[in-house]
């Protein structure tokens, strides 16, 4: 019962980083319908750059951990952001009225090449975070002794989860985002920008991909160049599974895949861990290809 | 230059089985991967250049078949040629049996079904599955192949053994283009619903695709099994999947000419560039990118089959 439970927070946590993650690619899709292969480099490179300011701001030492990574967070995201507005310009926007094959060939290059700059510049090996930047303390519930890194995840991931759920569903911007989403054409007719519209989804959830690559960094202690890739594809899962286009789904399936995850590991086989994310996406597109909460469909699949 | 084309083809193809005679054995060897990769390109070319589906697994497909030649080969000792069409067989029907639940799928779905289909089979390779793949050190100890008594050991023999193989495949896949199995898979790249709507079969075509580009895929397998002599799980990694995914993408999805220049010019050029080797994927990237922009369609696109009218006469009465 004790590794159950022990399994169930660990998978939690990991869970909620896929979620942050697959909100980027969950959203990216909704409104271009295109599969943002590079949104995993982008998580990759708030992993780095989360490295790069803690150890040359040394901002925990400054004004205490919790506002030093409060501020680290903040930070991240923003440049992430940037970043991911960058490769909408450079990569997607000149391809917006290209066949599809175009867009994800276009998609795969800049995955390609994020991935190698980083590598010609941090060099291939792996990075390790220093040590104590968060008190090494572990929670009690009731006897069960959860690390607090990993409720810290958990609560963050899910504050970050429903503060974009409120702005989607809430605001007028979240509004015009999925007016786009359901018809570009309509929704320009409504006088929405379109093109703000994207660049906000591309400022959105690259922003969030890279808080999630600094969980990462903190939770696990290292990070490497090609990580990107793989809790890419297992994000992309999350969203597949949740239901792609569909923001709580994506929440949904980012949670249900760590937790799928983490238990198989523990009960299966550690040396499957990576198969069985991918088992899980095999499965669903055979089984449900709408995912667990996605509604539309008809020609999309 | 189009009225030189078949020119500089007829050059390069008379030239090249001469060129063991002027080259080192290094650069005959960097002949043979180009080959291989050729033949890997022109199988995939048949999957995501002729019927449009998008297959990035296809390192999959050579890894059973690079498998199956290398278990066969060194637990039965079964000569590694001979090994050819069972693991060509191995690795289509596994297609067959991967694809048929999923070759429905749209586009960029079918992309990520494959990409995690090759990587299952990575990772089931690296865990030694049913204890006999010998896990992350691979098969060791794969014997020489032998054509004719002639034991086929050096560059320079290998060079012919696998361009004579890239010979056969172009001949073999002109004519299966030039089929109404090969005008079958245009017209189902080009629009499935019009495709459908004419009668044609697309579940079948879209299989019969797969299997046949992962079969001739596994055979190339069998060809690197008996280069390399060793083989391991790393030499089929997602990144082959992507290089051979460039290669028929650059060099003109659909075209025989433009995946042979973009076999030479991915595989190729990175040797002429030693020095920069640590930037290969990074140019590669960047190139991928700007040629979406510039040239999607590729180097040396296909241009559409013309047909004189007695061909077309002999094929309706028919």
């Amino acid at each position: 019962m004790e590794e159950f439970l022990q399994q169930l927070t660990n998978g939690l946590a990991v869970g909620g980083i896929y979620a942050l993650i697959a909100l980027g690619y969950t959203m990216v899709y909704g409104v271009l319908k295109l599969i943002n292969f590079a949104h995993g480099d982008l998580f990759t490179y708030g992993a780095y750059l989360g490295l790069t300011l803690l150890t040359s701001l040394a901002l925990t030492d400054r004004v205490g951990f919790a506002v030093g990574v409060l501020v680290l967070v903040l930070m991240v995201m923003g440049l992430v952001a940037i970043l991911g507005a960058i490769l909408e310009r450079a990569a997607y926007r000149p391809l917006r009225e290209s066949p599809r094959l175009s867009a994800v060939v276009s998609a795969l290059g800049a995955s390609i090449f994020l991935q190698n700059t980083l590598m010609l510049v941090y060099g291939a090996q792996i990075q390790v975070y220093p040590d104590g930047i968060l008190p090494a303390a572990t929670l009690d519930f009731f006897g069960l002794y959860v690390p607090l890194m990993r409720v810290l995840i958990v609560l963050a991931s899910v504050a970050m989860m429903v503060a974009l759920y409120l702005f989607i569903q809430k605001t007028r911007i979240g509004t015009a985002i999925r007016a786009a989403a359901i018809d570009q054409g309509a929704a320009r007719l409504m006088g929405i920008d379109v093109n703000r519209v994207i660049l906000l989804v591309f400022l959105l959830g690259p922003a969030l991909g890279g808080a999630a690559g600094l969980m990462v960094g903190l939770y696990y202690g290292q990070v490497n160049f090609t990580m990107g890739w793989v809790y890419g594809m297992k994000a992309f899962t999350a969203a597949i599974l949740g239901g792609i286009g569909n923001i709580p789904g994506a929440m949904v399936g980012g949670l249900l895949l760590g937790v799928i995850e983490a238990l198989g590991a523990a009960y299966i086989s550690i040396a499957w861990k990576d198969a069985i994310a991918f088992c899980v996406l095999i499965l669903i597109l055979i089984v449900r290809p709408t995912g667990l909460l996605g509604e539309r469909v008809a020609d999309k699949i | 230059m189009n009225r030189f084309k078949p020119f500089l083809i007829a050059l390069v193809a008379g030239l090249l089985p001469f060129a063991p005679l002027f080259l080192n054995t290094y650069q005959v060897d960097v002949l043979n991967s180009i080959g291989l990769y050729a033949l890997l390109a022109l199988s995939l070319n048949l999957i995501l250049g002729e019927a449009g589906l998008f297959n990035m697994g296809h390192a999959a497909f050579y890894a059973m078949g690079a498998y199956t030649a290398a278990i066969l080969n060194t637990r039965y000792q079964i000569p590694i040629l001979w090994t050819l069409p069972l693991s060509g067989l191995a690795a289509g029907l596994f297609a067959l049996a991967v694809a048929r639940p999923v070759v429905h799928l749209r586009g960029d779905y079918l992309l990520i079904v494959t990409i995690g289909v090759g990587e299952i089979v990575r990772i089931a390779l690296v865990n030694d599955v049913f204890g006999i793949t010998g896990g992350a050190n691979g098969i060791f100890g794969i014997s020489r192949p032998r054509l004719f008594g002639w034991v086929i050991r050096r560059p320079e023999e290998f060079f012919y053994l696998i361009w004579g193989f890239v010979a056969l495949t172009i001949f073999l896949f002109l004519r299966l283009k030039q089929s109404r199995f090969g005008r079958a898979l245009n017209y189902l790249r080009e629009d499935e619903v019009a495709a459908e709507g004419s009668g044609i079969n697309t579940d079948y075509y879209k299989l019969a695709a797969f299997g046949l580009g992962a079969a001739w895929a596994g055979m190339a397998g069998t060809l690197f099994a008996a280069k390399m002599t060793i083989i391991s799980p790393e030499s089929f990694s997602f990144w082959e999947s992507v290089v051979l995914f460039m290669i028929v993408i650059l060099g003109g999805a659909g075209s025989i000419p433009g995946v042979l220049l973009a076999a030479f010019l991915v595989v190729g050029l990175p040797e002429l560039f030693r020095e920069f080797a640590s930037a290969r994927m990074l140019v590669f990237g960047l190139v991928m990118m700007v040629m979406m922009v510039v040239r999607p369609q590729g180097l040396l696109p296909a241009r559409g089959q013309r047909f004189s009218l007695a061909t077309l006469m002999r094929e309706t009465v028919r």
